[in-house]
């Protein structure tokens, strides 16, 4: 089995794959190196990298939310709207906030009150809030917000290459980490992905775990929406479509299970980088996003088939090992 | 959790016989609820515009939902096996445009020879899927939320920004959507014929049986000498060939085609589908129920269009379907469980 330990370590994989990813995005583009070019790579990920913490932890309970981009969506246009109607921006965003705790708060509440599938319960509500997101502003967009606002989405920490909303993720991501690896909210959260009943016995409150992490998803969707709204100074209802498909590759690729249980940040923020390494890459050469779509599709499902492969090839070499193990026995 | 644990003690005090008779119910319910609310529709709207029930806007109403229903017999098919299919909307996007745009490409086509080309596209994109979920034991959600981005991608591929309008295709491809039989358009029967060979299969032979089974409870159904991987990937591969036609009668339909043709049909499908009490847990729900979730959903867009309602609470008003759709579901299942224990108590 030694032969096979370096296989059981989803990072030491993932860190290959961003060297791979790097030495490929630089062969493509001189600029793809360069730190002007990293910083913007680091901006362009930052709310699906937020977006990505609330996740990992929902799929380690063996839910989904794939809600995320239009509560992020919902989150910008409410936002633009509220402003618009002279609404004070700080007030604005903590509005939005409780928006989408709330949000959050109504998927928590049909997956936990009504054992509803998370999968089907957060598709429909991918329909519904990315529809009031159209309902609230039309095909209106909002852009006049205030200097000091957009310079946080696109502005970086002075005198460095730092993007403001890297600041924002980097203290998140540390609070997950801790959270995650460090805390018993961790350590419930794992039980419950592992066996949600023997969590029950063990006397975790399960319900509440998972109706928590909704509410905590659905409010950093909405703190993704006010950093989005932020860079690119405009709400729009059409505002990060079709980002689910980067946070849910992001988990997976980071060596999440998506039956729950197994998984690490450090996965997960390794991955991160991977998926903006390759869609940065493919931008200087030009390609567009649908197309780009394709290359993160193929990680999602290869994330999970691959191990899938490896470990049938192991169980077959297994199999043939004892088989000749015991054939010898006899002789 | 805590239903889990609930269902085992009813099971325990219920037999498997009201456990099958509360499924009957359940459907017979829920297709009971739908006609009541089609009906509160048509009455509701008819009163506030006459238009409404006119012969020629129940034909506009029910051609819409003719390629969403074909592509909601395959959604079915595949959500009865406890999987689903998010990629229907980019398979019937990529199978429109590779069908006109041949026509574009080599102009003398054989009508017959597109119309195949187009299926068995199709087809390929769903045995893919298939495949992958059986063989590769990668869950359906994951699949196909992949390959929603990667069939589309490769539509954006192939069109390379260009798309196709009607005046490059021929009369004959056209026709295919507007062509009339007994004064009844062509696509309308069309879908019905497919709605019930389906439902016929589904109901009356032996593989149409063993879906419901592998959905129900999959591993019983293994033990049981079913086999399931290859019933799902014929679900799959089924679901992407019915695609595949709706993609070639999307091209006769709309006839200007480019790379984004049928986005986010996936919610209108899956929307059908669950509101026409087809259970995303598996093995309960049939085809005439999804064509009647069609059919609801498509009569609301209906008439927000002829009430002059905006257009962009369609979206809303699909994914708020599917929520409230689940939660009846769960409404009701809790109440007839509990309804029939207490007749069985007396």
């Amino acid at each position: 089995m030694k032969r096979f330990a370096f296989l059981r370590t989803w990072e030491a994989l993932l860190v290959v794959l961003l060297l791979v990813a790097i030495v490929i995005g630089s062969s493509l583009s001189p600029y793809f190196f360069t730190g002007f070019n990293v910083s913007s790579l680091t901006r362009d990920l930052m709310e699906k990298a937020i977006m990505a913490l609330s996740m990992t932890l929902i799929i380690i309970t063996g839910e989904i939310d794939l809600s995320v981009a239009s509560v992020l969506g919902l989150a910008s246009v409410v936002l633009g709207a509220v402003w618009q109607a002279g609404v004070p921006l700080w007030l604005g965003i903590i509005l939005v906030l409780i928006l989408g705790a709330v949000a959050g708060l109504v998927n928590g509440l049909l997956v936990t009150r009504l054992g509803l599938p998370s999968l089907v319960v957060t598709l429909g509500t991918l329909g519904l809030y990315r529809g009031l997101a159209y309902v609230v502003l039309g095909d209106q967009a909002v852009s006049n917000f205030p200097a000091a606002f957009t310079n946080f989405g696109f502005g970086s920490v002075p005198g460095t290459l730092i993007p403001w909303p890297f600041v924002v993720f980097a203290l998140l991501a540390l609070l997950f980490i801790g959270v995650l690896h460090l805390s018993w909210i961790g350590r419930q959260i794992y039980a419950i992905g592992n066996n949600k009943e023997a969590a029950r016995f063990a006397g975790i409150r399960v319900a509440r775990v998972k109706l928590l992490l909704f509410m905590v998803s659905g409010l950093l969707a909405a703190l993704a929406g006010v950093i989005f709204t932020a860079r690119f100074s405009s709400a729009r209802p059409d505002n990060a479509l079709g980002f689910e498909l980067d946070v849910v590759t992001i988990v997976l690729l980071g060596g999440v299970n998506i039956f729950g249980g197994k998984g690490t940040l450090f996965g997960v923020i390794l991955s991160l980088f991977i998926i903006g390494a390759v869609r940065n890459s493919l931008g200087l050469v030009s390609i567009s996003g649908d197309i780009q779509n394709i290359v993160v599709g193929v990680l999602l499902i290869f994330s999970v088939l691959g191990p899938n492969v490896v470990q049938s090839i192991q169980a077959a070499l297994t199999r043939r090992h004892l088989a000749a193990s015991s054939s010898t026995k006899k002789v | 959790m805590t239903t889990t644990s609930k269902g085992h003690e009813e099971a325990r005090t219920a037999p498997r016989v009201s456990q099958s008779r509360l499924v009957r119910y359940v459907s017979r319910v829920r297709e009971l609820g739908l006609l009541i609310v089609l009906l509160l529709v048509v009455v509701v709207v008819s009163v506030q515009e006459p238009r409404f029930l006119t012969v020629s806007n129940i034909e506009q109403i029910l051609l819409s939902v003719a390629i969403l229903a074909i592509v909601a017999v395959g959604e079915t098919l595949v959500i009865l096996t406890r999987n689903i299919d998010l990629s229907v909307g980019s398979m019937v996007g990529f199978a429109a445009f590779v069908t006109a745009d041949l026509f574009k490409q080599q102009p003398g086509t054989n009508l017959v020879l597109a119309i195949l080309l187009g299926c068995a596209l199709g087809l390929v994109l769903g045995a893919v899927n298939g495949l992958a979920v059986t063989v590769g034991r990668v869950p359906a959600i994951i699949m196909t939320l992949g390959t929603l981005y990667v069939y589309r991608g490769l539509d954006f591929v192939v069109a390379g920004g260009t798309q196709v309008s009607a005046s490059d295709v021929p009369d004959s491809y056209l026709s295919l959507a507007t062509t009339q039989i007994l004064g009844i358009p062509a696509l309308i029967l069309f879908a019905a014929a497919i709605a019930l060979i389906f439902a016929y299969l589904l109901r009356s032979t032996r593989s149409g049986r063993q879906l419901y089974a592998i959905g129900s409870n999959p591993e019983a159904a293994r033990l049981a000498g079913i086999r399931s991987n290859l019933l799902v990937f014929g679900a799959f591969a089924l679901s992407g060939l019915l695609c595949g036609l709706a993609g070639v009668l999307w091209g006769a339909r709309f006839a200007t085609v480019d790379a984004t043709a049928a986005t986010g049909l996936e919610l209108q499908v899956i929307a059908a589908v669950v509101v026409g009490g087809v259970s995303t847990l598996g093995g309960s729900g049939t085809i005439l129920g999804a064509i009647l979730g069609a059919i609801v959903l498509g009569t609301v867009d209906n008439s927000l269009n002829l009430l002059k309602l905006s257009q962009f609470w369609l979206q809303a008003i699909d994914g708020a379907a599917i929520v409230i759709a689940v939660t009846l579901d769960a409404f009701i299942t809790r109440w007839l469980q509990r309804a029939l224990i207490t007749r069985r108590q007396r």
